[in-house]
């Protein structure tokens, strides 16, 4: 048997005199079963939440007067309720989305700058600033986000919104400053930290050999990067994004301090200057008047919806990695 | 190590970092619809001896939850009170008045804070005063008015002092019909003020407020008209909205010619400007403690005998009336409660509508009960047994 073996071999190459103690397999079954009871405990409690969140939306689901999926009303505390979610998840997926694509090239760059082009005594100074980052709460980020970084963006805001506001993405939005640009900065920031270290991790693991076999061969070091550092490092990149739009995804303090929420009545506005809410924003905004089942089933039901849309992000960042891997097998 | 291991070791911590992700926000979510925990059932740790500071002084623990509105005065008359009976804790939660009632009907409270009275018509099934009558051993709870807190509309306008605003004006900057600050309709009732051309910037309550509720159902009220949608608890007007009066009051300040409803205590903090408010009497009502009270006081009694929940009458035309007011109720069990919670609800009850602590209020945003409805107060506060 190969575990046989395996064992005999390292008992055979251990130094003379060490003592493992008794080898009964008793250590083995307690350790594997803790393992196992773990994991089976996560999705236990994955499931157990998901449940929990469905059960108390159902019936506020069932009441609903509006489309939950395509309505853009929310208004859960009349008789009888009519809400819909289509504004909270775009607004969920825009501001993580632009946060993503600002945060991973700095987090990559920084993650390379301290893999391979910082001296040793400057890469860990770095290090630690950027993991500080990490130690910020939320809350901070966002009074900081509204009271000093929005003012010092509005310019840009109204250069872009002014001048390229043909494009929807770019269009005018909001009166005050608010909007979607401000918090996806400022989530940006917020999610640098973890991205950073994921990739930092990837990147000082690439092998030694292909670096320098990638040298001896004449290449540059942007070359030897590109050739190894990076094929080398791709899934981890996927999964500090992923990782990074998770915590994104779920901001709560900081986006509701900064996004400003557009006019009731007022239509449709994809822009990233325009105003709005998340899901966790909307939901911890609110959280002190469920005075209703109804009503806490509504907020519910959206929370489910940020639960969902997590899994499939997640999923899908999975379908690529697998058919990256797979290429390159 | 060899770079299959290293394979494995990526994709573990990929799984790793999905579910953590995964259940971050799962759990997050689950947080957020739990109901909020109570300060916990009653224990009956309450007992009558006569204490060091005088016989009037319980002992004991009262537990009370409800409306944020009067967060800061309950705090305030807590303190005061603890200054003369030590010997008593008394806990707020300042969940919401929704959950506080809801917590009160479930006998997990001795009171409840309410920016509006016990509704007598079902939602979601369950009549409020009904539910709170089974939880007082079918007696009435009574709806005890106690916090006044006046909501100014607070406006930046670069040299506009003094602003004056109807209703009718009011509604329409609110819902949007008047766009600009120079507007007909403002100078008429402005004149001799330079007003400025520019666009108006509203801000409104994002999350669901009894500001915003008592609000629209002044500019219904009140406007003739003019205001359209039916008062509720989330906004339906125009504007950006920014969360809790700290975020409005916060917007308006750094928004130059931007306008808002908040709390008094919130535009004092922030020094904003306030509308004085034509109601129709003659003179533009400035927001005072004293205007707020004469509003009060041309309520109507909505209730019988001490259940004195007030029907506002938010079109009066009382001189110095400021009509824009939220008046929070404390609801407490008119019988039913066991002898020792009695007491000591009793004995609160009676400091913080007693007339120093009233007044005390004023510096903190709130307006004290006219005198008139102050001895109705406490008149029903001895009447509790």
């Amino acid at each position: 048997m190969a575990v046989t073996n395996e064992r005999q071999q390292l008992l055979d190459r251990r130094p003379q005199g060490l003592d493992l103690g008794p080898t009964g397999r008793g250590g083995d079954r307690l350790f594997g079963g803790l393992a196992k009871g773990s994991g089976i405990a996560v999705i236990a409690l994955v499931v157990f939440v998901g449940g929990f969140l469905l059960w108390l939306a159902v019936p506020a689901l069932r009441a609903n007067q509006a489309s939950f999926l395509f309505s853009r009303e929310w208004m859960p505390g009349i008789q009888p309720p009519r809400f819909g979610i289509v504004d909270l998840l775009w607004t969920t997926v825009l501001v993580s989305g632009f946060a993503l694509l600002l945060a991973v090239p700095v987090a990559v760059g920084v993650a390379l700058f301290l893999t391979h082009y910082a001296p040793r005594r400057v890469a860990g100074p770095v290090t630690y600033v950027v993991d500080l980052l990490a130690a910020v709460p939320s809350i901070i980020f966002g009074i900081w986000g509204i009271k000093e970084l929005a003012p010092k963006l509005a310019p840009l805001s109204s250069f872009l919104s002014g001048n390229l506001g043909g494009f929807p993405l770019l269009r005018p939005g909001i009166a005050d400053n608010g909007t979607v640009f401000v918090a996806g900065v400022v989530l940006a920031i917020m999610i640098l930290p973890i991205v950073t270290a994921f990739t930092r991790e990837v990147f000082a693991q690439a092998p030694r050999e292909h670096k320098e076999a990638a040298l001896a061969l004449g290449a540059t070091k942007w070359e030897m990067i590109r050739l190894t550092v990076l094929p080398y490092g791709r899934s981890g990149m996927v999964s500090a994004a992923m990782l990074g739009l998770g915590r994104a995804l779920g901001e709560t303090i900081a986006i509701m301090i900064i996004l400003s929420k557009p006019s009731p009545d007022s239509p449709f506005n994809p822009s990233l200057f325009a105003g709005g809410e998340t899901f966790a924003s909307k939901i911890a905004n609110n959280a002190a008047e469920f005075d209703s089942p109804t009503k806490t089933g509504a907020y519910i039901a959206a929370g489910l919806v940020l639960f969902v849309l997590t899994f499939v992000v997640n999923a899908i960042a999975r379908l690529i990695l697998q058919h990256s891997e797979r290429k390159h097998a | 190590m060899d770079p299959k291991g290293k394979d494995k070791n990526v994709n573990h911590n990929r799984f790793a970092a999905i579910a953590v992700a995964a259940l971050g926000g799962a759990l997050m979510l689950a947080s957020c619809g739990s109901d909020p925990t109570p300060g916990g059932p009653d224990k009956g740790t309450s007992s009558a001896e006569p204490t060091k500071s005088g016989a009037a002084c319980p002992s004991g623990t009262l537990n009370a939850e409800g409306s944020s509105a009067q967060k800061n005065a309950i705090e305030e008359a807590i303190t005061a009170y603890q200054e003369q009976c030590p010997d008593v804790t008394i806990n707020y939660n300042p969940t919401g008045s929704g959950a506080g009632i809801k917590q009160f009907n479930a006998g997990q409270v001795d009171f409840a804070g309410s920016d509006s009275a016990l509704k007598t018509e079902p939602k979601d099934g369950v009549i409020e005063a009904d539910a709170a009558k089974t939880r007082c051993a079918n007696n009435p709870a009574w709806d005890i008015p106690m916090v006044v807190g006046p909501i100014a509309v607070s406006y930046n306008v670069a040299g506009v002092d003094g602003l004056v605003l109807n209703a009718q004006v009011a509604a329409n900057i609110f819902n949007g019909t008047i766009k600009t600050w120079n507007a007909p309709e403002i100078a008429k009732l402005n004149p001799g003020v330079k007003l400025p051309s520019s666009k108006i910037a509203v801000f409104y309550r994002s999350d669901e407020s009894g500001t915003t509720e008592n609000f629209t159902k002044y500019l219904q009220a009140a406007s003739g008209g003019a205001w359209k949608k039916e008062p509720a608890k989330t906004w339906t007007g125009t504007g950006s909205g920014k969360e809790k009066s700290a975020g409005v009051a916060e917007g308006v300040k750094a928004t130059a010619n931007s306008i808002t409803y908040v709390e008094w205590s919130y535009a004092r903090d922030n020094n904003l400007a306030i509308a004085k408010i034509d109601t129709g009497s003659g003179t533009p009502v400035e927001l005072t403690g004293e205007s707020a009270g004469k509003a009060v006081a041309a309520a109507k009694a909505d209730g019988t005998g001490n259940d004195l929940r007030l029907k506002l009458d938010y079109t009066t035309k009382e001189p110095g009336a400021y009509p824009i007011i939220l008046v929070t109720y404390e609801i407490v069990c008119s019988k039913g409660l066991d002898p020792a919670k009695t007491e000591l609800v009793k004995s609160f009850l009676t400091s913080f509508a007693s007339s120093e602590s009233q007044s005390s209020l004023e510096q903190i945003g709130y307006a004290p009960l006219p005198e008139e409805v102050r001895t109705k107060v406490d008149a029903a506060i001895k009447a509790i047994s």
